[in-house]
């Protein structure tokens, strides 16, 4: 069933694979019985990675279902979490980081250079289904500012040239190195650290 | 300043091994049981000794905040709730602990958990930061097949850990928020009381803390509460991970001593302000939620919650965000109000409303499309919305703009004047 205004198809069914089948039972053993509710999350996720990386309601039913929740309940949780995509999304979904620190470090440029390489505008995905660009809310790497995540990996330090050369990557099918762009461990300071340098004892 | 041999965090870059023989190396999970030994009411005692206060932005006494549960444990099981849903812009600390110390977190959870009679913790993670989770859980993994957690471990004290995952929202940071999130529902936060004390994860004496207020007790109980509280000024003490960010020559992550003058932190540590000292325009010092405070004040604040608080802002999460005179003021704080707006849950009608309107209109004033006398309407806004709430979400949203007005009016009034619009209200 196509709701009215969805401009994408719904499939009539989901099941989880083998594999995830016992991912579940093994998530749904962290919690205490009878609440096992506080599986939905990590189900949902685990839906939605089996599902091309987003979440079609049969997998939110099919996990209402599992849990003995009201499928309102599932749906609610799956529309108040932005991770969650209730519609199709793009192979590599790259997420531009533009609050306050990478704004300051020229996430600007960085975004642009997004649009440019991928012709699509935030919230596009390319016409070959590869690429999904979206603006994102800080991911929790402001140090290594500007930073954008592509799939599970963080990609720091970037400018516009280092983000173009992260995609190019990506389009050729290869997987660029993540983490700081520019040379760069992790957070220490550029040139290297200012503490944790005395001889130990 | 602060030696490397009073450093907690010894692999905050990640150069050495994460894992537990290199944790092993660095001191941790050395001594564990006699620590545990001690009992709970020494443990708090220590802790409360050792003056630490919450990591994750309120600044409440940690050993306090445990002292709250019951001390019998009752019908209803106990749990210690990690908070690792690290969110707030400028904010980057706890990622480092969990992917290159997380064995820091790992003991200090199952002492925590111990004073505060819990054998099931849960850690509360972003979903955003999967490579963290995976770090995180390889050391969980490590600890339990070491016996060091988990079921008739060696430490005589049953502990379960484990991780869950968020899926994007910020408002979990909050901790009846991300209880609630927990329990399988909408991050919407809960009216207190009942605190979480008496009344948290599924009904049930819970303790939320912040990742490094955990990561640090270890070191706290093996070195001794006066050791730590040494450090940094009365009130104030320890040591604290900066994350620096914005216009330095050098954005970093460093652990320094409580109470650092803030100039000092950003030169020694981050290479100085882009351009000189001379060059500052303001520094958010404790993440997002923090007001703004201009270079003036810079030059003297130290980094702790009192000075900062004199100052007419907060320590926040120790987050430093440094703007230099190229900065556009009003774009980076209509970013922020953009932020508050997005991540409003919704369910407090002052909050829901008053962030988007916020937003609006500081977005007109950005482009100096605004009135002048908008500029009162809107702190008078930000006063409607601070103290009338259930969370400190609606105060986050109002006390960057505030900071603006309070600092920067002129350059609001200018940007105004010269779209030459008039001032007189319609």
């Amino acid at each position: 069933m196509t709701p009215t205004g969805q401009d994408f198809a719904q499939p009539d069914d989901f099941e989880f694979t083998a594999e995830n089948k016992a991912r579940a039972q093994a998530i749904l053993a962290r919690y205490p019985e009878g609440r096992q509710q506080s599986a939905v999350m990590p189900l949902l996720d685990l839906a939605q990675r089996q599902h091309d990386g987003w979440l079609p309601r049969a997998a939110m039913d099919y996990v209402a279902d599992m849990l003995g929740m009201p499928p309102i309940r599932v749906y609610e949780v799956a529309s108040f979490y932005t991770m969650y995509n209730r519609r199709p999304i793009g192979k590599h979904h790259v997420q531009v980081c533009t609050n306050i620190a990478c704004l300051l470090r020229g996430s600007d440029d960085v975004l642009h250079a997004c649009k440019d390489k991928l012709d699509v505008e935030v919230g596009e995905t390319t016409e070959d289904g590869q690429f999904t660009l979206s603006e994102v809310e800080c991911l929790g790497a402001c140090s290594n500012a500007p930073m954008m995540q592509i799939g599970d990996d963080y990609y720091e330090d970037l400018d516009a040239e280092s983000a173009g050369r992260v995609l190019d990557a990506l389009t050729r099918g290869e997987t660029p190195t993540p983490g700081p762009q520019n040379g760069r461990r992790t957070c220490e300071p550029m040139g290297g650290p200012t503490t944790l340098v005395e001889e130990e004892s | 300043m602060l030696h490397d041999r009073d450093r907690i965090f010894t692999n905050l870059y990640g150069l050495k091994d994460p894992g537990l023989v290199g944790a092993r190396a660095r001191g941790d999970w050395d001594g564990t049981k006699a620590l545990l030994a001690k009992g709970r009411e020494a443990i708090i005692e220590e802790v409360k000794a050792s003056g630490l206060r919450g990591r994750g932005g309120a600044g409440f006494s940690t050993g306090l905040k445990w002292s709250f549960m019951p001390k019998e444990i009752g019908e209803r099981p106990h749990y210690l709730v990690i908070n690792a849903d690290e969110g707030e812009p400028g904010t980057c600390k706890d990622r480092e602990i969990m992917r290159h110390d997380p064995h820091k977190l790992v003991e200090g959870a199952l002492l925590s958990g111990f004073a505060i009679g819990a054998h099931v913790s849960y850690i509360y993670i972003r979903g955003e930061f999967y490579r963290e989770t995976e770090a995180l859980q390889r050391a969980i993994d490590e600890a339990y097949a070491a016996k060091l957690i988990g079921p008739d471990n060696v430490h005589g004290w049953d502990f379960d850990l484990y991780v869950h995952r968020g899926m994007g929202a910020y408002i979990c940071g909050e901790e009846t928020a991300l209880i609630e999130s927990l329990e399988g529902k909408k991050g919407q936060p809960r009216l207190k009381p009942p605190f979480p004390a008496n009344c948290g994860l599924y009904g049930c004496p819970s303790t939320v803390n912040n990742v490094e207020s955990i990561a640090v007790v270890p070191e706290i109980l093996r070195r001794g509460g006066a050791w730590f509280a040494g450090i940094g000024r009365p009130n104030n003490s320890g040591t604290k991970i900066f994350a620096i960010s914005g216009h330095v020559e050098k954005p970093c992550v460093v652990e320094d001593a409580m109470s650092i003058p803030l100039r000092e932190l950003i030169e020694r540590h981050a290479g100085g302000v882009r351009g000189g000292w001379d060059n500052l325009l303001a520094v958010i010092p404790g993440g997002s939620s923090v007001p703004v405070i201009p270079k003036s004040v810079c030059n003297s604040a130290l980094m702790d919650f009192d000075s900062l608080r004199e100052a007419k802002s907060s320590l926040g999460t120790a987050a430093v965000i440094v703007m230099d005179q190229s900065t556009d003021i009003v774009r980076a704080i209509t970013r922020l109000a953009r932020f508050y707006a997005h991540e409003s849950c919704g369910q407090c009608t002052p909050c829901r409303e008053g962030s988007g309107w916020m937003y609006r209109v500081l977005s007109r004033l950005e482009t100096g499309q605004g009135r002048i006398d908008e500029i009162d309407m809107l702190e008078e806004v930000t006063r409607q919305v601070e103290g009338h709430t259930i969370c400190a979400l609606g105060d986050a949203a109002a006390w960057p703009i505030q900071g603006l007005i309070r600092h920067f009016r002129p350059e609001l009034e200018r940007r105004v004047a010269a779209r030459g619009v008039s001032q007189v209200a319609v």
